[in-house]
């Protein structure tokens, strides 16, 4: 009897170290992965990689192709983007976390309409931008219709992210500053807003960073694999990086494969650099 | 006080008319999927768009049966399951059970830099690291082929996975915890029969999550996988799933109001109904989950 129990507790100690080596092995497969991927990118783009690359234009040879008109647009883009999705996604947020703060059906329904727009896939959001702004608006296939398209891809994270940040101001500096006789907006202005801005700007930056690697809806909205001249005015056709990777990792020749790879490096050194710009203000606003 | 009161109710006005934003947006979407499915759908009609096995748009006037898009989806999507979810339910355990917080809070962030990852990227990756490994074990593999798109697929959704797991399974009350340690249960008892069934619909709810996510999910299938509609379940092949047709399709610069261009639409509307319906349904297990532990 003593020996059969004992059997069963070994057993079940086995079974605990094993089931414990299976969860660790699955966390470190994720990350084992991340360094797997990491180090492909950039093992493949490394050779590629030069300032001439960064610096010239586009071009038909593989070998000579440059990814500057890239940089510019995925710039401008971004830049556009957030011109437009950023006031707005911050005003709505304000709607919803200060001056409707008694639940009712209508900020339930704009709440639930936001969870479900973060929802929708991204192309989904590209055939909306190519038949309201691209054919209605007829904006036809320029960088404004992009940003424009990007902003309503965006706005749902934006005004998330922004509702979490105005979560996190106590009640306390609202109730100080309207007893001291300020107006709701006023509170808002000069006490809320500020001591949200570091969570806002967090969110915000790494809203712009999903969107300067989002493809799908620019290419439906008629982003463009070539172009000459670097985009103007809004109405200017435009690329953006990850046109150029899509279309040199699917081009038959070997070396428009490496430069898509390089190009990769490229994306991915912005994008960690959005990142650790995003990492330090959050440490900063946690002091 | 007037000039005051005029500002305070211009503000509150205009922020509610940018809240209204995200309200026009869906009413946008729906209403421009549906006004332009429906030509196509006066075309071509939705019982043989729904059950019609070839799916040719050239030459005119061109076959529209979605189900070779369907499938490839499915596939996409299945295969990109099967990766994700045991290994993102395992991490997801091992992060909200049994790492120190010093491991945890180096784990979390490298696990969530996966999902920071642009899809584009994945997709060269699924052509030039997954297809060339799997091409050792299946020699005859196509260059772009399902198997690919799935994997890679499968470890972009796998941070959403574990991240959304970890916060069904932190949310369980320690007591229930507790209660099955005294009564001499093991970590792995206390999880698998307590935690887990526990934190049960929040759990599925990721699943479906993270499965809509990969239905989605476009420039990673577009080169890892193909633009190829055959209507095939083998998973070296090269396919086509909805989201591709419609990112392949639109490059070109088609004329608007023909049935190519309409079609974009319809295949748009299928995908839209199915990830809404996901979404939907995981949002309303998520509700039930919270109603039991707050």
């Amino acid at each position: 009897m003593s020996l059969a129990t004992s059997q069963l507790g070994a057993r079940r100690r086995r079974a605990d170290a094993i089931f414990r080596y299976l969860c660790f092995g699955a966390a470190g497969i994720g990350v084992f992965l991340l360094g797997l991927l990491l180090f492909r990118i950039f093992a493949d783009g490394i050779g590629r990689l030069s300032t001439e690359f960064i610096t010239e234009d586009l071009s038909r040879r593989p070998k000579k192709t440059g990814i500057w008109p890239a940089i510019v647009g995925s710039f401008y883009v971004m830049v556009l983007t957030g011109l437009i999705a950023v006031p707005i996604g911050v005003a709505a947020a304000v709607y919803l976390e200060e001056f409707n703060t008694r639940k009712n059906r209508v900020t339930e329904f704009i709440q639930l309409n936001i969870a479900n727009l973060a929802g929708v896939p991204s192309i989904v959001y590209g055939l909306l931008g190519l038949a309201v702004f691209v054919r209605w608006f007829a904006l036809e296939q320029s960088i404004l219709s992009g940003a424009l398209t990007m902003s309503l891809l965006i706005l749902p994270m934006i005004i998330i992210v922004t509702q979490e940040a105005l979560k996190a101001v106590p009640r306390s500096y609202r109730e100080g500053s309207l007893a001291l006789g300020s107006t709701p907006w006023q509170a808002i202005r000069f006490q809320v807003l500020p001591n949200a801005s570091a969570g806002i700007l967090t969110g915000i930056i790494l809203a712009l960073s999903r969107a300067i690697g989002e493809t799908a809806p620019l290419i439906v909205v008629g982003a463009a694999y070539y172009v000459t001249k670097l985009p103007t005015d809004l109405n200017d056709r435009y690329t953006v990086l990850p046109m150029q990777i899509f279309s040199w990792a699917g081009d038959a020749q070997q070396e428009f494969n490496r430069a898509a790879a390089a190009a990769i490096v490229v994306l991915m050194v912005a994008l960690l650099a959005l990142n650790s710009v995003a990492i330090y203000l959050r440490s900063r606003a946690r002091r | 006080m007037g000039a005051r009161g005029m500002r305070e109710g211009a503000v509150k006005w205009f922020c509610f008319a940018c809240a209204l934003v995200s309200v026009v947006t869906t009413f946008g979407i729906v209403y421009v999927l549906i006004s332009q499915a429906l030509p196509f759908f006066q075309a071509v009609s939705p019982v043989a768009f729904f059950t019609g096995t070839e799916w040719k748009p050239s030459p005119e006037p061109g076959r529209y049966g979605v189900l070779p898009l369907v499938t490839g989806t499915l596939m996409i999507t299945i295969g990109a399951g099967i990766i994700a979810v045991p290994l993102g339910l395992l991490s997801a355990i091992f992060l909200s059970e049994y790492a120190h917080p010093r491991l945890r809070s180096f784990l979390k962030p490298a696990l969530e830099l996966l999902a920071g990852i642009p899809t584009v990227v994945y997709g060269y990756l699924g052509l030039f690291l997954v297809t060339p490994m799997l091409r050792n074990v299946f020699p005859n593999i196509q260059a772009s082929n399902a198997a690919a798109g799935a994997i890679v697929v499968g470890i972009m959704i796998l941070p959403l996975v574990s991240s959304l797991c970890e916060d069904a399974l932190r949310a369980v009350p320690s007591a229930l915890r507790e209660g099955a340690y005294g009564l001499g249960a093991t970590k792995m008892e206390v999880t698998t029969k307590i935690v887990v069934p526990a934190a049960l619909s929040g759990i599925m709810a990721s699943f479906i999550l993270a499965l809509s996510r990969a239905l989605g999910e476009t420039m990673a299938v577009t080169l890892a996988a193909g633009s190829n509609p055959a209507l095939t379940l083998n998973p070296t092949k090269s396919i086509e799933t909805m989201t591709a047709y419609i990112v392949t399709t639109s490059q070109g610069d088609i004329a608007a109001g023909t049935a190519r261009y309409n079609s974009i639409f319809a295949v748009g509307i299928t995908l839209f109904v199915f990830t809404m319906g996901m979404n939907l349904l995981a949002t309303r297990l998520v509700k039930r989950f919270r109603q039991v532990y707050s």
